[in-house]
Parts: C-alpha cells; structure tokens; sequence
C-alpha cells in the first residue's frame, strides 16, 4: 500500500488529467475536418456495393459544447480538488461542507431553542413546542434502544415508570444523553458462597417486592443481605448516588425469576448507555431531557398542559 | 494531420467543398460541424397562425397568471419544496402522492401519440413552449427590427445609432421576458407575493437567484438565439414522433400534382397551354418556414407543423383565383388515392386513435376517481425495530409501533387510533387513550403500544400475528367521518 501513498501519485493524476483534457481538445479539432474522396457530399467511401456515407454535419455551437466542459473541467480543478494532491483554491472538503451546513442549520434553530434555554423541566414539559422537538429528537435519537413509547425493553430501562436508577432531575438526564450512563453490579457468586446460596438470596430478592418466592431459601439468606446492602440499602430500596436499583418494586430491568435474578448475581451487570454528546447539541439535550423528564410524569403533567 | 493545414483558412460552409490541394487533385476537405444558417421567417397571417397565436394566450395566460390566483387566503398553485406540501386549488398533496404525477405524464405521453398519429406534430406547432415562446420573441423582432426583408438589411446594414437601438431594444425586451418567464417559474416553488416583495432589494435566496437566471435564461436564449435548432439537435420527442405517424396521419403536405410543373406566370396566363401546374413558385413558403425547409421536397424531419405554409400559400392561392389548399394538411393516403375530405377523416377512427382514446380515457378516468376518493389523511405503520415484544405487568405481552399520520387537509384535524386484532388476537389493548390532534396539512409520528393478555398470547402461540390499526378522522361532535386501516403484525416471543 505504501506504494499508493507517495507522493509521486499524486503527480502521476494531475499529469494524466492535464494530459487528457488537452487530447480531448486535440481530438475534437483534428476531427472537426476531414478528407474526403468525392464531392457529392459523401466521404467517398462505399462499402458492400452500395452504401455511402453523407456528411451530415452537426451545428457548430454542438462542437463548442464540448469546449466548454473542457473549459468547465479547469475552473473546476482550479478551484476543487481534483489534481493529484492540489487542494483547490476553495479548500473544499466533504467533512467542512457538512461542518458549514451543520452550522448553518443550527443557526436557522437558535433562536427556536433560545426560548427554551431558560426553561426547567416542568415548564418544558407544559410547552408544545418543546414537546414536539423533544419526541422528534426521541424517535430518531433513543426510540432504537429505549422504544418509541420510552417504554424501553429488558437490559434498557423504561423511562415512564418513576423508578430512576440515577435521578430524576432534569440536570442529570442532560448529563446521563450528553455523557452516557455505565450500569455496574460486580459479580457476587463467589461473596455469598456456592450456587445454593446465590439461588437462596435471589428468592430473598423476590420476597422483598412481595412477589411469589421460596420463603424457607429466603430465609437462609437472610444473613448474608449485608454483601448487597453495600449498594442497595439495608432495605433493599436501592441507592440513586450509586446507581443501585430499588429492589422492592416490581420493576424488573434485566428479567424477573430466580433464573434472571441469580444470574445476575452471578455474573454481575455491565450496562451500557452510549453517551450522545457528539451527536446532538447541547441545545437539543436540554430539550429532549425535558421531554424525556415528562414522559415519567404519567397523564397529570398533560392534562395541567392544556 | 495535412488535411487540417491544406484548408486551415475560415470555417467551411455546411459539407461546403474547399478547392483541392495541388497534390491531389480528388482529395478535399470538409468540415464536419456547420455554422447556423441565420432564418428570417417572414410574418404569416390566417386560420393556423390566428390558431397557434390563440394557443400562445391560453398557455401563457395559465403560466403567468395562475401562481398570483388566491385559494383559500394562500396561493391557489404552490409546490412547496422545503415542507414536502404540494398545493394545488383543494388538494393537499404529500410526496407519497408522487402516483398522480405519474399518472399525469403518462396522460400526456398518450395524448402526445394521439394528436401526433391524428395529425402530425400539432403539439409542436402550436403549444410546445419552445414554439410558443418563438412566437413570442419573433413577435419583439418584428415590432423592432420590421418583417423579413428590413432584417436582413439591417443585418447587413453597417453599426450605427439606429441599428444598435434596434438591436439593443430588441435584446432588452427579450431580457425582460426571460426574467419574467424565471420570476414566474421560481413563483410556483416560492409564493410569488412574497418573491415580488423582495424584486426591489433583489433579496432573492441563492436557489431562487439560480433558477430565475437559469430558466430565464433558458428560455432567452431559446427562443431567441437557438430556435429551430432546439427542435432540429436536442428534442427528442421531435424525433420520435415520426414513430406514431402512419399513411393515414394528417399531415403539412403539397399536392405536387397539382402543384408541378411550378413556375412564374401572369394572372392571366393560360395554365395548359403554359404547360404550368398551380404553384407560381413564389417561394413563401420557404420564407414563412420557421426551420427553413421547403416543403415542397415533401415530408421532412425539420417540419413542425406550424402549418405557416398553409396559410401563406392559401392567401396567395386566392390572389392567383386558384382554389385553395395546394399546401394542406392531407394525409400519404389521401394524397395517393385521392380521398376525398370525408373518407380522409373517417379514417381518422382507426384501431391505432382508437387505442390511444381508449387509454388515455381509461387513465384520465382512472386519475379523476383515484383522486375524488383519496383519503383526506393517510397512515403508516412502522413496528419498532429495537425490541420486537416484551413482557409487562402480569405476563401481558406488548408489542410498540410508530403510526405516522398525516393531515392532508388545510384544516385542524382530530383522530383516534384502535388497533384491531383478527380470530388469532382478538383482544387487543392500546396505550392511545386520548385523541390526536394535528394542525392543518401537518404530518407527525405516533407512538403506539399494543398490548394482549397472557391467555391470548399462550392460545395465538409464538410468532407474528396480523393486526391493524385503524385510524379515525373525529367531528366535532366525537363521531367518526372517515377511516384508514394500516395493517402490521403483532409478535408474541417464544
């Protein structure tokens, strides 16, 4: 490959483009003329007996045409790249055309978004406007992990119940879309002991949301809670400084049963959320943490709306 | 090359013979593109020309008034590029109405073979823009410059005042109708209204600059520089249209039986004992001939129809007491075999025009019904594609859907969504408890989730089930006008 990148390449095109366009040019005026056998309007050739070829000429402005995508080519490669390595007098590149048209585009918006920035949640939530941005910047942005209707799915977390892993102000949702969100719980198979044990602490786990659980295997791990309570609290309500979900409702992100549960003691959760910083503007994030701030709000926020 | 110094004096005449180099007597050499041969068409009156000037009006009336008429307090015609909306008087239409322009072309590729297989070329000799705009601009030159023979003088004449203002007026006016003919153009995309507010800072947008140049422009220098050569080197359909022609197609033909042998004669003159046919070989014909053919040499690529020789020639048919029609549109047939006019348009009904009527009316029809029924709002479904199902609260199973719809009327609108299942899933519940409401000719994305009871999940069993989703326009009073039904699939997992 090292071979394609020397710079002797880059000489080698703009040679053979020069090189070409003036043939072109040659090409057209040597052939505008030719000789001819006969003075009855044919070439003068005859082929199988009788067929003859007449001079039907073309228009001259047709030859001049072509001239002119001659002419056109060198405007072009003076100001386009295009000669080997010459960069154009336009220092034209793909990547600063949509740099200058993402600037422009967020320059035609600013003043749509200057009017939310001094909005909070709430009162974002209650503007149309921003609501509309904000579920148009959801469906494209996050509706591919989280769900059309936020609802999310298992492992990505539904964001209409009012069970926040992190928070639930509308700073932290900004930081959580610009900066992206790590979910972890480190694997504890080994803390509690063998798998009997891990099996028992996640029916003491479903006993804590009162769901249907084994109340003896429960029991048995009653003693050993402290190694989660580290995180989830003494009551297993969970810890939002640390990301710990509450244990007691029943909202189940990565599966409900002693199979889910256990695993996830076993093998510990590494969740991912990608951060979306790079991609939308600051000015987007605002609004869309409003809108997806709204979305836990249920019917109430809505209906005051209207 | 020898041959390109032997002659390397001045552009050669058409296929004109440069005299031979001395080293061979019998080669010689030409050249293969030719100067355009400047036309002055001289002024033409009468039945045709009176047909095509009243063609003029109607089209340009259309084009130059219709984006200033007023619908509904906006602009009655408006193609509005930016937001997808296209208006046309009532109709809302939406880029997924792209069929009906579809359907537009094909009625004019049909209508097209039709006038062309009754008659020729008629679209080009009367209504085709670049016959019409011709029209226009040789109208300008003449008012400026005078008739034929004042056109070729001035040209030869030598610059003076006098000349460069006629010249120079004319060019002017042929500006002003070109920027017009832009400015009208770009109205139909942008409203007008607010293009004419910005003529006096000439505020136009880069896009709108671009196509008032350009298309003025394109119709400047078509219609006063390049004329028949448009016709002649670029248009296609000028060459195809020679496809639908048949040996009973009307076309511009001289009765050259009756017409030879041609030759000047007095009023007076006895044509048998002269031994002289009808044509007095004035050559009008030629003159009026807007693509400088004779058509005389019969049927030719070049002609356009415009029938001018028709309408020249009769005139001076009726100064020589001669009966009209030596030139007229007959057809191959008629010529041949003396039909008479009532045989020659009884065959106008042959299989070929009837096919073509056929069509055009099963498709015109087609267009209008398709239209008068079209949904005043459309709906589509999109399933999620991030997760396909998921398990909610007690074992339901819920299944997430974008619906996009889209208002195609200028008024607010009210729906409601109901998702139905079919015998598999009959019971099926949506999130949508509320309403929908759109602004007019607004167009938005709906989240949807459906849900279905564990039961009905474990009898439908794993995979994916039809469903559809209705949606309802609501009035007023909360009753449904018009429905839509959008169908998809619900996914029960394993």
């Amino acid at each position: 490959m090292s071979d394609f990148i020397h710079s002797g390449w880059g000489l080698f095109v703009a040679v053979a483009t020069v090189v070409s366009l003036v043939a072109c040019l040659a090409l057209l005026i040597i052939a505008a003329r030719r000789r001819v056998m006969a003075n009855d309007n044919t070439t003068g050739h005859v082929w199988d007996e009788d067929l003859r070829e007449l001079n039907n000429p073309l228009p001259r402005w047709w030859m001049w045409l072509f001239v002119i995508t001659v002419v056109f080519s060198a405007i072009y490669l003076a100001f386009y790249p295009g000669l080997g390595t010459y960069a154009g007098t336009l220092k034209w590149t793909s990547v600063n055309q949509y740099e200058a048209e993402q600037e422009r585009a967020r320059a035609a918006m600013a003043p749509v978004y200057a009017q939310f920035a001094a909005m909070d949640a709430a009162a974002l939530a209650k503007n149309e406007q921003a609501m509309g941005i904000g579920q148009r910047l959801f469906l494209n942005n996050c509706a591919q992990c989280h769900g059309s209707d936020g609802r999310g799915s298992r492992g990505f977390p539904d964001l209409t119940d009012r069970d926040w892993l992190g928070g639930d102000s509308h700073d932290y949702i900004k930081t959580v879309i610009a900066e992206g969100r790590t979910g972890v719980m480190p694997p504890l198979g080994a803390a509690l002991g063998g798998s009997e044990d891990v099996r028992n602490m996640a029916h003491y786990v479903m006993s804590l949301s009162g769901s249907p659980h084994n109340s003896a295997w429960a029991q048995l791990a009653k003693p050993k809670w402290g190694v989660c309570a580290a995180c989830h609290g003494p009551e297993g309500k969970g810890n939002q400084a640390l990301g710990a979900p509450n244990l007691t409702d029943r909202i189940w992100l990565h599966g409900w049963g002693e199979r889910a549960i256990a695993g996830v003691i076993t093998n510990g959760i590494n969740n991912v959320m990608p951060p979306q910083g790079k991609l939308l503007t600051a000015e987007q994030i605002h609004v869309l943490g409003g809108y997806v701030w709204s979305l836990s709000q249920g019917t109430a926020v809505a209906a005051s709306g209207n | 090359m020898s041959s390109g110094e032997a002659t390397a004096s001045g552009p050669a005449a058409p296929g004109a013979v440069v005299p031979p180099p001395e080293d061979d007597a019998r080669a010689q050499v030409v050249s293969l593109y030719q100067a355009q041969k400047k036309i002055y068409a001289r002024a033409v009156s009468g039945w045709f020309a009176g047909w095509r000037w009243a063609l003029v009006w109607a089209t340009q009336l259309v084009f130059y008034g219709l984006p200033w008429l007023e619908w509904n307090a906006r602009q009655a015609v408006l193609f509005d590029l930016g937001a997808r909306r296209f208006y046309i008087f009532g109709l809302v239409l939406y880029p997924q109405d792209f069929i009906y322009l579809t359907a537009l072309l094909i009625i004019s590729a049909y209508a097209l073979f039709l006038f062309t297989a009754v008659a020729g070329r008629l679209w080009c000799g009367y209504a085709c823009p670049q016959t019409v705009y011709t029209e226009i601009f040789m109208w300008v030159e003449r008012k400026l410059e005078g008739d034929r023979m004042q056109r070729i003088k001035l040209d030869q004449a030598p610059w003076g005042a006098a000349k460069l203002l006629r010249k120079g007026g004319k060019q002017a006016a042929w500006i002003a109708i070109g920027l017009w003919t832009g400015f009208t153009f770009v109205g139909y995309f942008t409203p007008i209204k607010s293009l004419a507010a910005a003529v006096p800072t000439l505020g136009f947008g880069p896009w709108e600059w671009f196509w008032i140049l350009f298309y003025g422009f394109a119709t400047y220098g078509n219609a006063g520089w390049m004329r028949e050569q448009v016709c002649k080197y670029m248009c296609p359909y000028a060459r195809f249209q020679s496809a639908m022609f048949d040996k009973d197609t009307l076309i511009i033909s001289y009765d050259a039986e009756r017409g030879e042998p041609r030759g000047t004669r007095g009023r007076k003159t006895d044509l048998k004992a002269a031994r002289l046919g009808h044509c007095i070989d004035c050559e009008l014909c030629v003159q009026v001939c807007p693509t400088g053919i004779d058509i005389r040499k019969g049927l030719q690529y070049e002609c356009i129809g415009c029938a001018a020789c028709i309408d020249v020639c009769n005139g001076v048919m009726d100064k020589m007491q001669y009966p009209r029609g030596l030139i007229r549109y007959d057809t191959q047939h008629g010529m041949q075999q003396h039909l008479g006019r009532a045989e020659v348009w009884r065959r106008v009904f042959r299989p070929r025009v009837l096919v073509y009527t056929g069509v055009l009316v099963l498709i015109c029809g087609a267009l209008l019904a398709s239209l008068a029924l079209r949904s005043p709002f459309r709906v589509d479904v999109v399933r999620d594609r991030g997760a396909l199902a998921r398990l909610v609260e007690d074992g339901w199973i819920e299944n997430v859907y974008r619906l996009q719809v889209m208002n195609a009327t200028e008024q607010p609108q009210r729906y409601r969504i109901v998702a139905r299942g079919f015998a598999e899933l009959p019971e099926l519940r949506t999130d949508q408890r509320g309403t929908v409401d759109l602004a007019p000719a607004e167009a938005r994305w709906v989240p949807v989730a459906v849900r279905v009871p564990p039961e009905a999940a474990e009898r439908a069993g794993s995979g994916s089930h039809p469903v559809e989703f209705v949606v309802e326009r609501l009035l007023a009073d909360g009753t449904a006008d018009r429905r839509v039904a959008e169908k998809s699939t619900f996914i029960v997992p394993r």
